[in-house]
């Protein structure tokens, strides 16, 4: 995905914020204190979607055989524009060129504690767009709020301003220990219950300013 | 084998010399290994890591058999070439090395099978793949914050081509930190060997060129202070250098 300001391209890293949405916590609550958790996160909760999972709006996202359905989360990318380390919270949205939409897909599965990457990581399970918006485009993203349809049905509404962590505070937490680059993504509120897709639906998100990332879901196969 | 290094403004391809601890650039320059800067051999796609895959380093850990591989995934900000730095920050208790076997894909694999998966690997490089133990966290372990730190996985000194390496499944690994040896273990220890990892992920991830998999540490991994020189080996391979420094100079 390119775009007509700096950095122009993604780099196509990506990097995700899981139980950072207020949802996601209370979801997580009844367990959180129990072993193996033990405690709620300290540090923000991060993944890795690796480059063979990126795709674009209208890419097929593949049910894999065996399964019924898979599970989707909405998030608000933000797209890194100038090399960020150890940004303050109060410069982080500096550092940010631009949003777009990222579709988080995954295996459903009931584990934090150390699941594998087979639920995350298959083929085609990230797609982002349509577009990269310009930051100032968008105002305060914390009062974003994004829509996943389901074949035009309305399944979540998850609203930036019930993030654990704010985007700024975010940005500065996770600088602190890993340089985020230019083109980068960071993406951020996967809110709770995450909605479920099967084979021969459409999934679409929106943001406000964002456009739509639809996705058809397709079976699989061996 | 080869490596890639900076000297005078520009980034080369380096081979090594006749001579102890020279290197040869492709202009026919040929320098000793400290006048240059070691660059991580490559620039990968995804990075892939092993978990717990020697069963001695999972029983040092108290960990029980697994029935798949534990694998994690990490950005590349983490690398660093052979003599660097690695920072530990100041206010650490435990953070160890790890050496480890890294495996370089060169052919897009996709759903192979375990007879063809060698085909599929371009060579091999050490890795060392430190972690920071004191911000371990329960949820979605290993967390990055333990082992996706700027700079704190070495990688090199050299990219060797998988023709060179006779049999990857019987490597030694060794570690000394100043000097003295503190880790041993042999690749034919491995959980998970380097065919089974290329099949599992391959099944449903897509492995590309330059993808690299670090395949697990063996037993034997200890606490690093400022000031040690950590040296991994690996048979045919070479000695990957790194000093911990801490991180004052970042005022952390």
């Amino acid at each position: 995905m390119t775009f007509d300001f700096a950095p122009f391209v993604l780099s196509g890293r990506v990097y995700g914020s899981l139980l950072n949405h207020r949802t996601a916590l209370v979801a997580v609550e009844s367990v959180a204190h129990k072993p193996p958790y033990n405690g709620l996160p300290r540090a923000p909760v991060l993944f890795i979607k690796p480059r063979n999972t990126l795709s674009v709006s209208g890419s097929p996202i593949e049910v894999p055989a065996g399964l019924q359905e898979l599970e989707v989360a909405a998030m608000l990318g933000l797209v890194i524009g100038i090399t960020a380390c150890r940004v303050s919270e109060a410069r982080a949205h500096e550092y940010i060129a631009g949003y777009t939409l990222v579709n988080d897909v995954s295996v459903p599965q009931p584990n934090y504690y150390r699941p594998s990457v087979r639920y995350k990581a298959r083929d085609g399970f990230c797609p982002m767009g349509p577009r990269v918006a310009a930051r100032d485009s968008i105002g305060v993203p914390d009062a974003l709020t994004l829509r996943t349809f389901i074949d035009g049905s309305l399944a979540q509404e998850a609203s930036m301003s019930q993030l654990v962590r704010p985007i700024a505070r975010l940005l500065a937490d996770v600088t602190e220990f890993m340089t985020l680059a230019p083109g980068d993504v960071l993406a951020v509120a996967a809110a709770a219950p995450a909605p479920r897709i099967r084979a021969g639906q459409t999934v679409s998100i929106e943001g406000d300013g964002l456009g739509t990332l639809a996705n058809p879901v397709v079976a699989g196969s061996e | 084998m080869r490596a890639r290094v900076a000297y005078g403004g520009a980034v080369h391809e380096a081979r090594p010399a006749t001579g102890t601890g020279r290197v040869r650039l492709a202009d026919g320059r040929e320098l000793a290994e400290e006048e240059v800067v070691w660059l991580p051999p490559l620039e990968p796609g995804t990075i892939l890591a092993l978990g717990l895959n020697y069963a001695d380093h999972a029983k040092e850990l108290a960990f029980s058999s697994q029935d798949e591989p534990l694998i994690f995934l990490k950005g590349p900000g983490t690398l660093i070439g052979h003599r660097g730095t690695t920072s530990r920050p100041v206010n650490a208790a435990f953070m160890h090395y790890e050496c480890e076997l890294a495996v370089v894909i060169g052919a897009i694999a996709k759903k192979v099978k375990r007879a063809q998966a060698l085909q599929h690997v371009a060579g091999y490089c050490v890795a060392n793949d430190y972690a920071v133990r004191d911000y371990l966290e329960n949820w979605y372990r290993p967390n990055l914050r333990v082992k996706n730190r700027d700079g704190a996985t070495a990688l090199g000194p050299w990219f060797v081509d998988a023709a060179d390496v006779a049999d990857p499944s019987n490597l030694n690994l060794r570690t000394y930190v100043n000097g003295k040896q503190t880790q041993s273990g042999n690749t034919r220890d491995l959980i998970f060997n380097i065919p089974y990892l290329i099949e599992y992920l391959s099944s449903f991830m897509t492995l590309g060129p330059g993808d690299l998999i670090l395949t697990g540490t063996p037993e034997g991994v200890q606490n690093v202070l400022p000031g040690d020189e950590i040296v991994c080996e690996i048979d045919g391979l070479g000695r990957l250098h790194n000093t911990i420094r801490a991180d004052l100079a970042l005022g952390r």
